[in-house]
């Protein structure tokens, strides 16, 4: 536990004067701003539909979660799968990494926990800012209906299902990143993964949450259908959710097993 | 205890089909300085990385102060510290981040890193992105980075790559001193023997993955011949006047004729042979070939 602890400290350390762990702050504090900034400056535009406050938080909250969970989210994983690893093909550190008196598992564990950690900030950060940014443009502007509805546990459901539904992506890319030192194949199958699973999400073919980049997209899918029943009873651990956390076990386990044989060329 | 630092014991390693290491025993004393030596491509950093458990041993091949490495890989870790190939540095991270990073890794006093940049004198450049360093200044920071944990011993794969001679000569005697003062161990390896003649206490000359030659550096002397070099006058007579006399003739290059030492009296009688001839001797004196010549000698033979 300790070894892995002090990778985990060491990964931190590392990379927190990168991009990677700079975009896990930056992105959600992008994408709720401007989507802030449209509601301040467009209310009156808004203000016209006279929703509710249920439906007025449900359409501000999808503004970040539709592009969040379709494109963003997909890329951003990617991305940050890839610096994790990179930072050691980079610099030619594994050797040194594996030379430290460590268990190997933990410096391996210690990387994708990293990875997954990042992940949650980001998404965190995605809910904190949604609903906050909610009760500000409440405040400035007063006849908003934010007020009317507390969206607190149906906002902290649906990014959870988010984070989980992500982790299948995020160990295929990870595995991807170990084996492959360069930017381009990793982000190449990405991207044609992110496609194939938004294409397939969306035309609702039966097998689309076998395809690890569907499942983000299908968890919010799945929420957007159920919102006539009570959208604070909405499941959380649903298909396509298992499905993601099954690749992300096996990948993990995967990985760890084509790191240790990439070490002995 | 065994008296061995390091000790491999009939080690193999192959690539798919081709042997890299082939039935090496080192045997590296403790508090020697050992000098690994071989041309490029023969199996130095593949034994290097055997040793560090990079590479999968067999069981019961290598033993790091007589405990067997794959059984006890991370206490004799502890024991270890390295710098393979080029110095494996964070670019992104200024010389002082990468050390503390170490420290953070091995659980050691922050305070360690300044201690080690001013030790490879690196003070100034503390706060510089590593990237940014010449070859020299990443080759400090990774000696410095192998030295950290203040390891007993330590594996060191060419570690004057790059270094201008005053950085060699400082690298020299950080090496002595560290062995000398702390009693450390250190294997270090190089392909050329004249970088390590002056600090080694211990050689080890492999070439295609076979130990050629292992013994201190004055057995390796002993293993080269002396001759005698004569400079005359008129070479041509000299040397029909040695060969009739029943010398053999080395070889005759650069206006000088080469014959083997048999002693000093041979060596006065040769003189006053010449002499009586007619010949005026320049100069006559045994001559020792050097480690260098010695070197290439033996690893040509395989």
């Amino acid at each position: 536990m300790r070894s892995l602890y002090i990778s985990f400290i060491s990964e931190f350390y590392k990379s927190r004067k990168t991009l990677a762990f700079w975009a896990a702050i930056i992105l959600p504090l992008v994408i709720c701003g401007l989507i802030a900034f449209g509601y301040y400056t467009s209310s009156e535009k808004i203000l016209k539909y006279n929703y509710n406050g249920m439906m007025l938080w449900f359409q501000y909250s999808s503004a970040a979660l539709g592009v969040m969970g379709m494109l963003i989210l997909p890329f951003y994983v990617m991305f940050m799968a890839f610096s994790v690893n990179n930072i050691e093909h980079k610099n030619d550190t594994w050797k040194t990494l594996f030379s430290q008196p460590l268990n190997k598992f933990s410096i391996y564990a210690a990387k994708y926990l990293y990875a997954a950690t990042l992940l949650l900030i980001c998404i965190f950060l995605f809910a904190l800012l949604t609903y906050s940014t909610g009760y500000l443009l409440q405040a400035l502007v007063p006849k908003y209906t934010f007020n009317d509805y507390s969206p607190a546990i149906i906002l902290s459901k649906f990014y959870m299902k988010l984070f989980l539904a992500s982790l299948g992506i995020l160990s295929v890319q990870f595995v991807l990143s170990l084996i492959w030192g360069d930017f381009l194949k990793p982000m190449g199958i990405g991207f044609i993964g992110t496609i194939a699973g938004i294409i397939t999400a969306n035309v609702g073919w039966k097998h689309a949450y076998l395809i690890p980049y569907s499942d983000p997209t299908l968890a919010l899918k799945i929420t957007k259908a159920s919102k006539n029943a009570r959208p604070e009873d909405m499941p959380i651990f649903t298909q396509e959710v298992w499905v993601s956390l099954a690749y992300g076990l096996i990948l993990f386990i995967v990985g760890y097993f084509i790191l240790l044989k990439r070490n002995i060329k | 205890m065994s008296r061995f630092a390091i000790e491999t014991v009939g080690l193999n390693h192959h690539f798919g089909s081709q042997a890299v290491v082939k039935n090496l025993s080192l045997q590296v004393p403790k508090g020697s300085i050992y000098g690994f030596l071989g041309p490029n491509g023969a199996g130095k950093t593949t034994t290097i990385k055997l040793l560090l458990n990079l590479l999968q041993s067999p069981a019961d091949t290598v033993f790091i102060f007589g405990k067997e490495l794959n059984q006890n890989r991370i206490a004799s870790l502890k024991q270890m510290g390295s710098l393979v190939e080029q110095p494996a540095i964070y670019a992104h991270l200024t010389g002082k981040e990468n050390l503390i990073n170490r420290c953070i890794l091995l659980g050691i006093d922050k305070t360690k890193a300044t201690e080690m940049l001013a030790l490879v004198g690196l003070t100034e450049a503390a706060n510089k992105k590593a990237g940014k360093y010449s070859l020299g200044m990443k080759q400090r920071l990774g000696i410095a980075l192998a030295l950290i944990a203040d390891p007993e011993l330590l594996l060191l794969d060419e570690p004057t790559n790059g270094l201008d001679p005053n950085g060699i000569i400082e690298i020299r005697n950080l090496m002595m001193d560290l062995t000398t003062k702390h009693g450390k161990t250190i294997l270090v390896s190089s392909h050329l023997l004249a970088e390590i003649e002056r600090t080694a206490t211990h050689v080890g000359i492999i070439n295609k993955g076979e130990l050629l030659f292992q013994g201190t550096i004055g057995e390796l002397q002993s293993l080269s011949k002396p001759s005698v070099k004569i400079e005359v006058d008129d070479q041509a007579t000299a040397a029909n006047i040695l060969s009739s006399n029943g010398t053999e003739i080395l070889n005759e290059i650069e206006g000088a004729i080469h014959i083997p030492y048999t002693g000093k009296a041979d060596m006065g009688s040769l003189n006053s042979l010449l002499i009586k001839n007619g010949l005026t001797v320049y100069s006559i004196g045994t001559e020792r070939k050097d480690l260098e010549h010695l070197f290439l000698d033996i690893t040509s033979k395989n």
